[in-house]
């Protein structure tokens, strides 16, 4: 079943406040490996010239996921099949690192929907910001919503 | 931490190998919070056509990045950072897990201390990223 087409220039209202905690950049930092003092110590992140540790540059698809039932993936009305997606594309633009303290504020759009082949893909953006609109990030990610593109109709001779 | 005077276009980093287990995969999914049964469910995986549980793509971004920021110093001195997965990294349940292979090189030097680093990604023969590019500001 392909994907509703209506989504496409949807922006949703603003996320409730997301509070980035020590322990939860620790808890990612752990899970993808990396145990950059950075990430873990706030003597280091000091040192490195920022205020509390900081995230790693793609914490912030947390974000997709902690607000999905807010936007569109998991809107019943898109009619995605989420054990047909795999990640496309994935962009991060910061300009700054996220650090612990931060209250973040996110808002996703629907950036397009189009077929690519007999897959489908949907392209969100996510602006986030903290306290006072501080612009911090730009997520941009295109999912691939496996085979599930309308069959095409015969080319006419 | 690099300085932008003494790095050249093909300067090159060092190259870096990174494990992912079926453990890992938990890990992340709890930490992520992408719980997509593809990650864990080798039934289901399998039952939609994938060759087996399959990585985050996340996760494989993350590692790349590593190599991107041990090489930087500062993990907070990466700008931009964008991918496209071009190939699922599959997962079996065994003891090895997959293998990501990760290196990279600056591309460009742009103006304000910047640089543009262009990623590889391998698992195996084949890249598992493709366009992958970081620009760091170096001082």
């Amino acid at each position: 079943m392909p994907v509703s087409r209506d989504f496409i220039g949807r922006e949703y209202p603003a996320s409730a406040p997301y509070e980035v905690g020590r322990e939860q950049i620790r808890r990612f930092a752990e899970a993808i490996g990396d145990l950059n003092p950075a990430y873990l110590d706030a003597q280091a992140a000091r040192a490195l010239g920022h205020p509390d540790v900081i995230a790693p540059p793609t914490f912030l698809t947390v974000l997709n996921f902690r607000y999905a039932t807010e936007g569109p993936i998991s809107d019943p009305a898109l009619g995605l099949d989420y054990a047909m997606v795999v990640h496309g594309e994935q962009s991060f633009e910061l300009h700054r690192p996220v650090r612990a303290g931060d209250v973040l504020s996110s808002v996703q759009s629907v950036e397009d929907i189009k077929d690519a082949g007999r897959n489908e893909l949907i392209v969100t953006v996510t602006q986030v910001t903290a306290a006072g609109g501080e612009q911090v990030a730009t997520l941009r990610s295109t999912i691939v919503s496996r085979g599930t593109a309308a069959p095409r109709e015969p080319k006419q001779a | 931490m690099p300085r932008y005077d003494e790095v050249e276009v093909g300067t090159e980093l060092p190259a870096r190998t990174f494990t992912i287990t079926r453990a890992d995969l938990v890990r992340y999914c709890g930490a992520s919070g992408d719980f997509n049964v593809i990650h864990w469910n080798e039934r289901i995986a399998k039952a939609v056509g994938l060759p087996d549980v399959i990585s985050h793509g996340m996760m494989t971004m993350a590692q790349t990045g590593r190599a991107v920021t041990d090489w930087a110093g500062d993990p907070g001195a990466v700008r931009s950072y964008s991918v496209r997965f071009s190939r699922p990294v599959a997962v079996a349940d065994d003891d090895e897990g997959a293998t990501l292979t990760v290196s990279g090189t600056v591309e460009e030097k742009l103006d304000g201390g910047r640089v543009v680093l262009g990623l590889t990604a391998t698992v195996g023969d084949s890249k598992v990223l493709t366009a992958a590019k970081a620009v760091v500001q170096l001082s």
